[in-house]
């Protein structure tokens, strides 16, 4: 019953965003993109709060051949920044302007946040497979090559290899940071300011 | 995709930032878009209500009329807007399907008006919301079956005259005694003998006066000749009327199996095995029994009678119905009848012997009869008995309606699809009406056209006035096409009227007088300006006379005058031909101009050899060929078959009645 009543509440509040002004400042979106983008984002969630399911559910769509659900939750739980189980607009744009407009340690701030799974400033080697599992769910069943079991593990035990300076078992942020600069692939795959608006 | 996910698509790819550091091969480009716009606004102008929407929201879906270039059809460059000259009613929930993916279908909306909607739109229906598919669903199929039980009616009564056997005529005859006089008359006399039958049936049995004996007869034994020739009678009748049917029928086999024929065989059987088995007195107690079976000659009656049927119908899609009430009932007789005997069986001299002997007070109280022949006397009994009688009630009452309501919904259907022939009936003459009456608009003007002509000989201008009548732009443009079509098959409209077909021959002769005359004439007034009085003065135009294409070019001047053809006709003698200029003007008199107006349609079957061919009366129509001018003159009528297209030197102006 209570799981109901906060789901009625969810739908019957209607939350409002900050107002267009504060959001310029705390974004780096000009006017006309924060509008567009409030335009779609109510248009999607009328109460102006998306939940965790329903957040689930959108993502799920653009991945119809796999399971995007466990990814969805730890991309919710990054966005969510003020912990409140709801994503509002000022989360939902303020997470957007780090990924579009955010300089390169902002990105990998959040990129790491992202994989620190209890935010605790570390990314452990649990954390990182239950991540890359979830990253794997999302490619499904039918792939090619087949997908092994141990493929996981395996990209983990890669990732730690690349990332662990001092091999203690455990990702800080410097070292995530150091790895991720230096390593010139990846820094050029950041050039995804392609992902325009 | 569905519109909202397409929303938070850049999200999404946002949010593969995530997984950048684990990646092992540097990801691929992204793609660039090309032309990036900012989003803007669009009106789209729907039969003038304007609605307003992001360009972006359109293009959530490219397949459809709107989120693709073919809008840009609909652009209207004046008014910088795009506009549909549509229903805007269903436009809105066209449009709010773009919105928010959601096609909903609203109830008040006929259903094949919104189907046209959208296909024009390009969306296909199956994308209708759940909430409304339903509706939509029903409303579909029943529209379909509609048009399925009009197709087939029409198919039934249209029926393939030609090549009908003889078997299946007779067949036809029986199951439809509309068709013909003599299926009426045999179906009015069966029904006469079956209903002779059943009344003689009836009245054997009815006492009529005493004998000199004491006893009293019924009238069945006192004329026993008379009734039994009456019963030969009947039987002969029916007999024969079952061999034709086993006859006639298309399947043999399934026509026995058939409930109505069994019902024959069932109400003339008993005749023949009393005529077998007469004198034989130990069957007769058997043979009284069969006399009985006669009374099914009145089922006959079903094939007379829609209503019966129906109601026969009913009962057989009502079985479960009427099984559940049987065996409700069934069990409530049961058990009370059990209750009543063991309640009833201390007291004296009750009635209620055994169970089954108290099923019949049991029924009889819960129908509400109340014979009074059995009656509780103890007070258990008469409690037990109540709650009998007021349960019945109920478990009466509860499976009636359904029936009822069976019957009524078919029954309606019945006369529903009674009404929509009728109606289709109506439809059908109001169009062949429609047809017959533009027909002869045609040829009415076609006439007019010829009258016009006669006139033009005589020379009475006001008659001409009365004769030519406006006819709009569309029905001269119909005409026009009509006269294209005689042109091009050689063939022509049958004109009615004897009179003018003199007319046509006389114009015949005239065809090929005064060409030269009439060219110049052509070439003069189709450079000038008339005034009133027109002169055939020969001028030097000669580019008229080159081929239909050329024309195009010409652009002429109204005449405005229609006597003044009459005048210069009457100045070259024998020609009923009319001089008839290519005009341009878009305020067309058609009926005074028309007769001024030439009609190149001649031209287009013959566009080759360069003929021109002028039309006698109005229309005027330069074909459509002719690019030029949204307003043509009105296209004539069409022309008696006096056009010969078949001398073929250049310069020719040949002259037509159209």
């Amino acid at each position: 019953a209570d799981g109901g009543d906060a789901e009625l509440e969810l739908s019957a509040v209607r939350h409002q965003p900050e107002g267009l002004e504060r959001l310029l400042t705390r974004t780096k979106f000009t006017k006309k993109e924060l509008q567009s983008l409030y335009r779609g984002f109510k248009s999607e969630c009328p109460s102006g709060l998306v939940d965790e399911e329903t957040f689930k559910l959108i993502y799920s769509q653009f991945f119809p051949q796999g399971d995007a659900s466990t990814y969805a939750h730890f991309l919710f739980d990054a966005f969510d920044a003020d912990r409140n189980g709801a994503l509002c607009f000022q989360d939902f744009v303020i997470g957007l302007s780090i990924l579009l407009r955010g300089t390169v340690h902002q990105k990998l701030k959040w990129a790491f946040n992202l994989y620190d799974i209890n935010k605790d400033g570390y990314i452990t080697k649990e954390e990182m497979l239950e991540i890359m599992k979830s990253i794997y769910d999302m490619m499904g069943r039918c792939t090619h090559p087949a997908l092994q079991d141990s493929a996981p593990a395996e990209h983990v035990e890669l990732f730690f290899q690349k990332m662990d300076r001092n091999g203690d078992g455990v990702v800080t942020f410097e070292e995530f940071l150091e790895t991720c600069q230096k390593v010139s692939s990846t820094a050029g795959a950041f050039g995804i300011d392609a992902i325009l608006l | 995709m569905a519109a909202g996910v397409a929303a938070w698509l850049p999200f999404a790819r946002a949010a593969a930032i995530g997984w950048m550091p684990v990646a092992n091969c540097p990801m691929p480009l992204a793609p660039t878009e090309k032309n990036k716009r900012q989003d803007e606004l669009i009106i789209l102008n729907v039969s003038g209500r304007r609605f307003q929407t992001w360009r972006t929201t359109l293009e959530r879906y490219p397949d459809t009329l709107l989120g693709s270039t073919e809008k840009e059809f609909f652009f209207n460059e004046d008014t910088k807007e795009y506009f549909f000259d549509r229903d805007p009613e269903v436009f809105r929930c066209i449009l709010n399907f773009y919105r928010t993916g959601k096609l909903h279908y609203p109830r008040y909306e006929c259903i094949s008006a919104y189907d046209e909607e959208l296909a024009f739109y390009g969306i296909l229906p199956e994308i209708i919301g759940d909430c409304c598919y339903e509706e939509y669903k029903d409303r579909k199929r029943e529209n379909a079956e509609r048009l399925m039980d009009d197709n087939d009616s029409e198919n039934n009564q249209e029926g393939s005259m030609p090549s009908l056997s003889f078997r299946q005529t007779m067949w036809r005859a029986f199951e439809n005694p509309h068709t013909s006089t003599l299926a009426l008359v045999f179906y009015y006399v069966t029904g006469f003998f079956i209903a002779v039958s059943v009344i003689t049936n009836v009245v054997e049995t009815v006492p009529c006066g005493t004998v000199p004996g004491n006893k009293e007869l019924p009238c069945g034994e006192r004329y026993a000749v008379a009734f039994f020739c009456l019963d030969t009678a009947c039987v002969m009748i029916f007999t024969v009327e079952y061999l034709l049917r086993l006859f006639a029928a298309p399947s043999r086999y399934r026509f026995i199996r058939s409930v109505m024929s069994i019902i024959d065989v069932v109400a003339i059987m008993p005749y023949y095995i009393g005529l077998v088995m007469t004198n034989n007195e130990d069957v007769s107690g058997a043979f009284v029994t069969l006399r009985v079976f006669r009374v099914f000659r009145i089922f006959k009656f079903s094939r007379h009678s829609q209503g019966l049927r129906i109601l026969g119908y009913t009962l057989k899609s009502c079985a479960s119905e009427l099984g559940f009430l049987l065996f409700s009932l069934t069990m409530a007789i049961i058990i009370f009848a059990t209750v009543m005997f063991y309640a009833e069986k201390g007291s004296s001299a009750s009635k209620f012997t055994s169970i089954p002997a108290s099923f019949w007070y049991t029924i009889v109280t819960m129908t509400t009869l109340g014979y009074g022949d059995m009656v509780p006397k103890t007070i258990a009994g008469k409690i037990f008995g109540s709650i009998c009688s007021l349960s019945g009630v109920l478990v009466i009452a509860l499976p009636v309606p359904v029936i009822v309501s069976n019957f009524s919904r078919i029954y309606h259907q019945n006369q529903r699809a009674d009404k929509r022939r009728a109606q289709k009936k109506a439809r059908l003459a109001r169009i062949r009406v429609a047809k017959t009456g533009s027909s002869n608009a045609y040829l009415h003007s076609k006439r007019n056209g010829l009258l016009n002509e006669a006139l033009e000989l005589t020379g009475s201008t006001e008659d001409e006035q009365h004769m030519t009548k406006g006819t709009s732009l569309i029905e001269s443009q119909h005409h026009h096409l009509l006269h294209c079509l005689e042109k091009t098959t050689g063939l022509s409209y049958l004109v009615d009227d004897p009179l003018l077909s003199v007319r046509t021959s006389t114009i015949k002769n005239h065809e090929f007088i005064d060409e030269q005359l009439f060219e110049q004439n052509c070439m003069e007034s189709s450079m000038q300006n008339y005034p009133s009085s027109r002169s055939p003065s020969l001028s030097s135009h000669h580019g008229l006379t080159t081929s239909c294409c050329s024309r195009r070019n010409k652009k002429t001047t109204h005449l405005p005058n229609s006597s003044v053809p009459a005048t210069r006709l009457r100045s070259m003698q024998e020609l009923s031909t009319i001089h008839i200029q290519c005009s341009e003007q878009p305020s067309l008199t058609t009926s005074r101009s028309s007769l001024n107006m030439k009609s190149d349609d001649g031209l287009r079957p013959n566009c080759k050899t360069a003929q021109i061919t002028t039309a006698i009366i109005s229309i005027p129509t330069p074909p459509a060929l002719t690019p030029e001018g949204e307003s043509r003159p009105p296209p004539s009528s069409p022309s008696h078959s006096t056009n010969i297209s078949t001398t073929t030197t250049s310069n020719i102006v040949k002259v037509s009645a159209l």
